[in-house]
């Protein structure tokens, strides 16, 4: 089951570390470790058209607020048809549509708004989720975030906007690595209970495997099935940071370095070309 | 010197309150958004008549303005409205990404800027908005100078499609500007020609310009008094008409010199046409509590102080 999407994982998973090795620069642990999620939305979940225009109408709406992840979304993007899958090779180049983090200045489909500044996606995901209940529109927002990430202040204010609003077109994914830049985020600054937090803000809490198809897309599904209900959503996403990289994996080291040519052919040897490389 | 009858006394955030109720009754898509502060924001009308387009955040500035970008996708036109600290130097790096360099239509608007919002004292007298705000790319600044002017830009800012800050304050101040005049963003209005001086006003500097060039002409002295509402995209053309004819200028503000009106101003003119400048304009310290008048006497803001800054930039003159 689901091995198309496997497969389309791994190759994004290649693409993502080929664009961050042409440049020598970027973040390979959390594109790998959201790849699954990411193809999960894009090629099964969410309803989008790949004619891009700003207001969605009608679609539903991803916003990335870990926006350093960029390449796996700029991978998915181009493999769905949003763009040119060559247009991946000028990732962080001059003049790039594919910025080191996600603008939309450069007009680039697919995307609906710059991030890299930490903490700020949830509450435009609200913003966008509220703009589809004014217009009447049943399609829903999802809005994918970093662990770290939580340690942002106004991650809190819209959490306790969003319950206390009842955003309830609105599921929020968590990429629950439990690392970031300085080390494990339990000795950076430890979350805490991230469960009974959300509970306490008054979400709706899902657990899911983000590193197994089958359980993101049930966990996809029942999160789906939650919206309306008077409760925002979020989806408590564990991960592994350079999954599918055994010397990615289980470390911080790979948050924001290149591989280099070696590395990159021992990475690649472990990921199948599937739908064929940029 | 040109008279300039008093309409009324009114206070600017009032005619946003005014201008923003028929927005929304003009434009559905006009929805608004603020920070716990409706009253000061002279949000009421909005509220009552349109509950379903109103998000109160609660103090929650930086959420409020990543709902507001958020918003924009969709198709609404969102105005934020919270007192001018809160909604420029709290949540700048806001602004800066989800507002400014994501291009989105967002119109901030800000209460209770400068010095005259008075007994508070400096935690909540920003006067270093406009230098912020000025700074991002993308971004329109408007200092508006009474309650019609304020008013009119509202509904202009509606119109316009792209980034706003729309800058007013608390106090009640006289209300000159024609209430049908049209607001025109970017385009200066010369509220008097004159030949000896230009006076370039902004916020509730504009009145005391006014002043200020009736006492300037009982000196014999003709003042051009132009005010820039608009503080970017600036007036660009206006400005060095004007100085071109009068070989000199002061320029007024209810702001630190840094950042403000006549920092734009004089980077403009020391590029194309230099001439000596005078800035009525606060140096480099924070305010305190007083009332209103009394600060803008006591940070050199007031009408005897542009028309000493023109008496000197006339004498400097070649």
């Amino acid at each position: 089951m689901n091995v198309n999407l496997n497969e389309i994982a791994s190759q994004v998973r290649r693409d993502a570390l080929r664009m961050i090795h042409a440049v020598n620069s970027g973040h390979p642990g959390g594109s790998l470790g959201c790849a699954d999620l990411l193809v999960a939305l894009y090629f099964k979940v969410m309803k989008h058209n790949v004619n891009f225009n700003m207001d969605g109408n009608g679609e539903d709406l991803f916003f990335l607020s870990n926006g350093h992840i960029a390449p796996a979304w700029y991978s998915v993007l181009a493999r769905y048809g949003y763009f040119d899958v060559k247009e991946l090779s000028t990732l962080r180049k001059l003049n790039s549509r594919l910025q080191g983090h996600p603008a939309t200045e450069k007009k680039l489909p697919g995307i609906r708004m710059a991030s890299g500044s930490l903490g700020q996606g949830i509450s435009v995901a609200i913003g966008a989720a509220t703009a589809k209940k004014l217009n009447n529109d049943p399609q829903l927002i999802f809005c994918l975030t970093g662990d770290g990430e939580l340690q942002e202040g106004q991650i809190w204010e819209a959490a306790m906007f969003a319950a206390a609003k009842k955003v309830d077109n609105l599921i929020v994914i968590i990429d629950y690595n439990g690392k970031q830049i300085d080390g494990p985020v339990d000795e950076v600054l430890s979350l805490g209970d991230l469960t009974a937090k959300w509970h306490a803000f008054g979400w709706d809490v899902l657990n899911m495997n983000g590193n197994n198809m089958d359980d993101v897309l049930n966990t996809l599904d029942a999160a789906i099935a939650h919206t309306k209900k008077n409760k925002p959503v979020v989806i408590i996403m564990k991960t592994e940071m350079g999954f599918g990289v055994d010397f990615m994996m289980g470390t911080h080291k790979w948050h924001g370095v290149a591989p280099n040519d070696e590395q990159l052919a021992s990475a690649l040897n472990q990921l199948p070309e599937t739908l064929g490389d940029y | 010197m040109k008279t300039y009858e008093i309409l009324s006394k009114k206070d600017t955030r009032s005619g946003f309150g005014e201008g923003l109720y028929e927005a929304a009754v003009k434009n559905k898509n006009v929805v608004a958004l603020c920070a716990d502060l409706i009253g000061s924001l002279k949000m009421n009308a909005f509220v009552k008549e349109f509950p379903d387009r109103f998000i109160q955040t609660g103090i929650a500035e930086a959420n409020m303005i990543g709902i507001a970008a958020g918003l924009t996708i969709g198709g609404k036109i969102p105005f934020a409205g919270t007192f001018a600290n809160f909604a420029t130097g709290r949540v700048y790096d806001q602004i800066r990404q989800s507002v400014a360099y994501a291009g989105k239509n967002v119109k901030i608007c800000a209460s209770h800027a400068g010095l005259t919002l008075g007994e508070d004292g400096a935690t909540h007298q920003i006067l270093e908005d406009i230098g912020l705000m000025k700074m991002l790319p993308n971004m329109y600044v408007i200092n508006t100078c009474d309650f019609n002017q304020t008013k009119a830009a509202t509904l202009a800012i509606a119109d316009y499609v792209g980034p706003v800050y729309l800058r007013f304050g608390r106090p009640v101040v006289p209300n000159f500007i024609p209430e049908n005049m049209p607001f025109e963003i970017g385009k200066g209005i010369v509220l008097n020609e004159g030949r000896d001086v230009s006076i370039f006003a902004t916020g509730h500097l504009v009145w005391k310009a006014i002043e200020a060039g009736h006492i300037l002409a009982t000196q014999g002295i003709d003042a051009e008094i132009i005010n820039l509402h608009t503080i970017k995209p600036l007036d660009e053309k206006r400005v060095l008409s004007s100085v071109s004819k009068t070989s000199c200028a002061v320029i007024a503000e209810e702001h630190q010199l840094f950042g403000g009106l006549g920092e734009s101003i004089a980077s403009l003119c020391a590029a194309s046409r230099p001439v000596p400048m005078e800035f009525v304009a606060v140096r480099d310290v924070f305010g305190q509590s007083g009332t209103p008048e009394e600060l803008m006497v006591k940070y050199r803001l007031d009408t005897p102080d542009i028309v000493s800054a023109a008496l000197k930039v006339i004498t400097r003159k070649q």
